[in-house]
């Protein structure tokens, strides 16, 4: 920046700030700048977090202010972590983590390797397969409760065409097997455009000349794959895992849309059982200690990965 | 293995940061597994102290 213009920015300073502002050192005013967004973040994320903690270790209850608060201490860990309903919905839970993991990597893999290729009208291709992560889940799921209607439902027409089975002889989200696999599918249709963008992003960071010096040196194109591609993209795909997977650990509004939590409770996952502790039967102190529970294991899964990830990165 | 352990006895990162992480995964095994109720009643302590212990130990010294 040339002196001219740093005396004309300096000048158009007020005088009045200039005044207050001269005498401050450089790291009183780097605390004036970053200050605002300590505060925030205090406020927004460590004191409802500390908040929490200390909720639940009573037997508070929001829908009742003015009853007194027992500190109850680990009375309400110990009944969740012997409640056989919260057990159903943590395998619920996971269940949903891994199948939809599972496919979305082995599909948005496929899909961003597919895309990576040159072809033509490429660039239409990956606008339309982006287009489900860009549509509301309360949309999503109400559009798919259509589809899945055994009657009416274009889902069960294909599965029909395909298999030979009576459309209206299976209910996908009425039925005590179906329904965690009915959800299962809407993720995928739904999240698998996300991870394939992150492979997307790592296959076209791999330098040709890798894979021209691969040629010279007479590689197949399976060992190029196995030892070029997936070595370099692992790093992203660890990355779209980690979220994919924080977010679908604490999954809630594409399931409420489509089952509620039903047929009985096979879709209830972990969070739909907290909301409906928290504010359906307003054990406050209760919820608080399961948040928390959901809160570790996140925290501890998350720290797994950056791990991973920086392992990866260092190779 | 001798390393390992030897890492353990001079508070190296990355050992116990291993030994932090096996924790981790063990607990969140215990709490999503279908097949014992004890296992999912301890996970939740098993989580914690993996992940206080992966905290700590990363501000350890790295292994030489």
């Amino acid at each position: 920046m040339s002196d001219k213009t740093i005396e004309r920015v300096a000048s158009a300073t007020p005088v009045r700030v200039a005044r207050k502002v001269r005498g401050l050192s450089d790291r009183a005013v780097a605390w004036i700048f970053v200050g605002p967004t300590i505060f925030l973040l205090l406020a927004i994320n460590i004191f409802p977090l500390i908040w929490t903690i200390n909720l639940s270790f009573t037997n508070f209850k929001a829908n009742r202010p003015n009853r007194v608060v027992e500190y109850i201490g680990l009375r309400n860990y110990e009944r969740i972590l012997s409640d056989s309903d919260i057990w159903l919905s943590m395998q619920a839970t996971a269940h949903f983590l891994f199948w939809t993991l599972f496919f979305q990597v082995l599909i948005g893999f496929t899909l961003a390797w597919l895309i990576n290729k040159k072809f033509r009208g490429n660039d239409l291709w990956t606008t339309i397969i982006v287009l489900p992560m860009m549509l509301s889940p309360a949309v999503v799921g109400n559009f798919w409760t259509f589809l899945y209607q055994p009657q009416i439902g274009l889902f069960n027409y294909v599965v029909s065409f395909f298999t030979g089975r009576d459309p209206s002889s299976f209910e996908m989200l009425g039925s005590v097997d179906l329904a965690p696999w009915s959800i299962v599918i809407v993720d995928t249709w739904m999240w698998t455009p996300f991870v394939m963008l992150i492979c997307l992003a790592g296959l076209r960071s791999i330098p040709d000349y890798i894979y021209e010096a691969a040629e010279i040196d007479r590689a197949s194109k399976l060992r190029q794959f196995f030892t070029i591609t997936i070595p370099m993209v692992l790093p992203f795909l660890m990355l779209a895992v980690l979220f994919r997977g924080i977010e679908n650990f604490k999954m809630f509004d594409l399931v409420v849309q489509l089952t509620g939590g039903g047929p009985g409770s096979v879709t209830e996952m972990a969070s739909i059982n907290l909301k409906r502790e928290a504010f359906e039967k307003w054990r406050t102190g209760y919820s608080s200690a399961f948040a928390i529970i959901l809160f570790v294991t996140v925290f501890g899964l998350a720290s797994i990965y950056v791990k991973a990830l920086n392992k990866v990165k260092e190779r | 293995m001798m390393r390992f352990v030897k890492g353990l006895s001079t508070f190296r990162r990355g050992p116990w940061e291993m030994v932090a992480t096996l924790l981790i995964a063990v607990g969140v095994f215990m709490l999503m597994q279908p097949f014992v109720m004890w296992a999912y009643t301890y996970s939740f302590i098993v989580t914690l102290i993996g992940t206080v212990m992966f905290i700590i130990v990363s501000h350890f010294p790295e292994s030489e």
